[in-house]
C-alpha cells in the first residue's frame, strides 16, 4: 500500500515536470503558429525570405551529412581497426566540438577567413567569400556535428571486435573491400543513428551561424537565424509558424530515432 | 580465432590493410575543420600583449559574466541531477501508461533547434505568458533574469542526465534492494545506502555533461536572457557582443578563458570519477 502511494507519487511528480519543462514549450510552438490562423500561418512559411532560409538551411544540413559521414566511417575505421601510438589523444581531438561553445566554433572560423585571418589576403586574391557568406555557414555546422557519426560508430565497432576483418585480410582481401563486405553491414544502423542525430543537430544550429553568417536576409540567413530575425521585429506569430516547421522535422527526427534504436538493440539481442 | 590472435601479438603490426590511407584522411580532415581553425584563435591572439588580454579577461563584465554562467549552470545541473534521477527511476523500474511517450519526449531537447527552445521559453514566462503570468502574479519574474537562463538550463540538460543513468538502474537488480528490505531496511535507507552509491559514477557522467553543455549554450539562453550587462549576460554572450563590435581582442581572449574552462570542467570530472570508482572499490 505505502509502496503504491511511493510509486504514484514518483510518476506524478515526474510527469508534472516534463509536461511544464518539455511539453509546454513544445505546445506553445503550435498554438502560437496558428493563433491567428491558417490563412496567416502559410503565407509566414511561403514567404520569399523563409523560403530562401529553408532552402540554405537543407543545403548546409545536406553538405554537413555527406562530409560528416565520410568522416566519422575514416575516423572510426582508423581507431577501432588498427593498433598506434596517441589513439587517446586523437579520440579527444575528434570530441572536441562537443565540449566548445558554438560561439567559439564561429569565432574559430573568423579568425581564419575574417578580416584579421591570417587566410584573408588569399581569399581576397581569389575573390570567394567564406564567413558573412554560405561557405562559413556550411563550415560551421560542419564543426559542430563533426564528431557525432564516428561517437556512435567507435563504441558499436569496439563491441564487435575486429576477427572477421583479420581473417578476411589474412586470405588476402583488400582493405576497401573488406569494408564494404564486412565492416559497413555489420555498422548501418549505428551509421543511420549518427546520421539522424547530425541531422537534427545541423538543421538547429544557432550559434556558430549567428557568427559567421552576417544575417543577410534571403542569401546567409538559415531558419534558426531567420526566427530570430522575426522575433526582434516582434513578428512573434511568424516567428512561431516559421519554428513549427523545424519543430515537426525534430518530432520526426524523434520517431526516427526510436526506430533505429530499437533495430540495434533487435540486432545486438 | 586465437590462432590470428598469435599471429597479430607476435608481429604486433596491423593485418588490417589500408592503415595509411585512412589515418592520413582522418587527420587532414579533423586538422581543416577543427585544428587549424581552433589554432587560428590563438595565432589571432598572438597579436595582442599579455596586459591587453588580462584586462579584457578581468574586465568587471567579463567577471559579471563568468559569475552568472557559473551560477545559473551550475543551479541548473543539481536541478537536473534530482529530476534526471527521478525520470530515470520511473521510466526503467514502473510500469504505467504513456511511460514510452514520456521516454521518447525527454529527448526533445537534443532534437528541437535551439533558438526554437529558447524563442518557447521566452513566451512561455515572459509576463503574460502562460507560465509567466501566474508567477508574476505571485510576484516572481523569470523572463530576463537569472532564473530565466537557469529554465532555459535545465530544458537543455536533462536528457544528459536522464540517458546517462538510465542504463544503470535497467543494470541493477531489484535483487539487491528485496535483500536489504528483507533485512529490515528502510525504503529511504535502501535508496541512500543501496541505490544512489550504484548509480552515483553516472550520475557525475550526467552532471558533467550537463554543465558543460549549460557553460557553452547559447541558442536557447539568448532570448530568456534579455543581454543585461552585470545581471544577465553569460559568458558565451559577451563574446558575441564583441564580435558585433569587432573587438577582437575581446572576443578571442575571452573565448580563450572558455575553452581552458570548459577542459577543466572535463579533466575534473575524470579525477572525480576516478575517485569515486576508488571509493566503490575500496567500500
Amino acid at each position: 500500500m505505502k509502496d503504491r502511494i511511493i510509486k504514484t507519487i514518483l510518476i506524478l511528480i515526474g510527469v508534472l515536470f516534463t509536461f511544464l519543462m518539455l511539453i509546454l514549450p513544445l505546445a506553445i510552438v503550435l498554438f502560437y503558429a496558428l493563433r491567428e490562423g491558417v490563412v496567416m500561418f502559410f503565407s509566414a512559411i511561403t514567404e520569399p525570405f523563409a523560403v530562401a532560409a529553408l532552402n540554405l538551411t537543407l543545403l548546409s544540413t545536406g553538405i554537413t551529412l555527406v562530409v560528416n559521414t565520410v568522416f566519422g566511417m575514416f575516423a572510426a575505421w582508423t581507431i577501432t581497426k588498427y593498433r598506434f601510438r596517441g589513439k587517446q589523444v586523437l579520440t579527444a581531438l575528434i570530441d572536441i566540438p562537443f565540449s566548445i561553445s558554438t560561439v567559439i566554433a564561429g569565432l574559430a572560423f573568423i579568425a581564419v577567413f575574417g578580416r584579421i585571418g591570417w587566410a584573408n589576403p588569399i581569399t581576397e586574391a581569389l575573390n570567394i567569400r567564406i564567413v558573412f557568406a554560405v561557405p562559413g555557414v556550411v563550415l560551421t555546422a560542419i564543426f559542430v556535428t563533426f564528431p557525432f557519426v564516428s561517437r556512435e560508430l567507435i563504441p558499436m565497432m569496439q563491441a564487435q571486435g575486429n576477427e572477421e576483418e583479420e581473417a578476411a585480410a589474412l586470405m588476402g582481401a583488400k582493405g576497401f573491400y573488406i569494408f564494404r563486405k564486412i565492416t559497413l553491414p555489420k555498422m548501418k544502423w549505428g551509421l543511420l543513428y549518427g546520421v539522424i542525430l547530425t541531422t537534427a543537430r545541423a538543421m538547429g544550429e544557432f550559434g556558430a551561424a549567428a557568427v559567421v553568417s552576417g544575417r543577410l536576409r534571403g542569401r546567409t540567413n538559415t531558419l534558426p537565424l531567420h526566427i530570430e530575425m522575426l522575433f526582434n521585429e516582434f513578428q512573434l506569430t511568424a516567428a512561431f509558424a516559421v519554428s513549427s516547421i523545424l519543430v515537426m522535422i525534430s518530432v520526426i527526427i524523434l520517431i526516427l530515432r526510436h526506430v533505429v534504436e530499437h533495430r540495434m538493440k533487435q540486432e545486438e539481442g | 580465432m586465437s590462432f590470428i590472435h598469435q599471429m597479430i601479438h607476435k608481429k604486433q603490426k596491423n593485418v588490417i590493410p589500408g592503415f595509411g590511407l585512412s589515418m592520413g584522411i582522418t587527420i587532414t580532415m579533423l586538422s581543416l575543420v577543427v585544428l587549424i581553425p581552433l589554432g587560428s584563435v590563438l595565432i589571432v591572439l598572438g597579436n595582442y600583449t599579455f596586459a591587453q588580454v588580462w584586462q579584457m579577461v578581468t574586465s568587471s563584465q567579463a567577471l559579471a559574466s563568468y559569475r552568472v554562467t557559473l551560477s545559473t549552470s551550475f543551479v541548473a545541473s543539481i536541478v537536473n541531477v534530482v529530476f534526471g534521477i527521478l525520470l530515470a527511476w520511473i521510466l526503467t523500474r514502473y510500469r504505467f501508461p504513456g511511460r514510452r511517450i514520456l521516454d521518447g519526449l525527454i529527448e526533445l531537447p537534443f532534437a528541437m533547434p535551439t533558438a526554437v527552445s529558447g524563442l518557447a521559453l521566452t513566451v512561455l514566462y515572459s509576463e503574460n505568458g502562460w507560465i509567466g503570468a501566474i508567477l508574476t502574479r505571485m510576484g516572481i519574474d523569470i523572463a530576463f533574469t537569472p532564473s530565466g537562463i537557469t529554465m532555459a538550463l535545465i530544458f537543455i540538460g536533462i536528457p544528459f542526465v536522464v540517458r546517462s543513468i538510465q542504463p544503470v538502474i535497467e543494470e541493477l537488480h531489484p535483487q539487491y534492494e528485496e535483500a536489504a528490505s528483507i533485512l529490515g531496511a528502510s525504503k529511504t535507507r535502501i535508496f541512500f545506502q543501496v541505490v544512489l552509491p550504484e548509480m552515483l559514477p553516472a550520475v557525475i557522467t550526467g552532471f558533467g555533461l550537463a554543465f558543460a553543455r549549460s557553460i557553452g549554450e547559447f541558442g536557447s539562453v539568448v532570448f530568456i536572457a534579455g543581454n543585461i550587462p552585470y545581471e544577465t549576460q553569460v559568458t558565451s554572450l559577451i563574446i558575441m557582443n564583441h564580435l558585433d563590435q569587432f573587438n577582437f581582442l575581446g572576443a578571442t581572449s575571452i573565448a580563450l578563458v572558455m575553452i581552458i574552462f570548459s577542459f577543466l570542467v572535463l579533466f575534473g570530472l575524470n579525477v572525480l570519477q576516478a575517485k569515486v570508482h576508488k571509493m566503490a572499490r575500496e567500500a
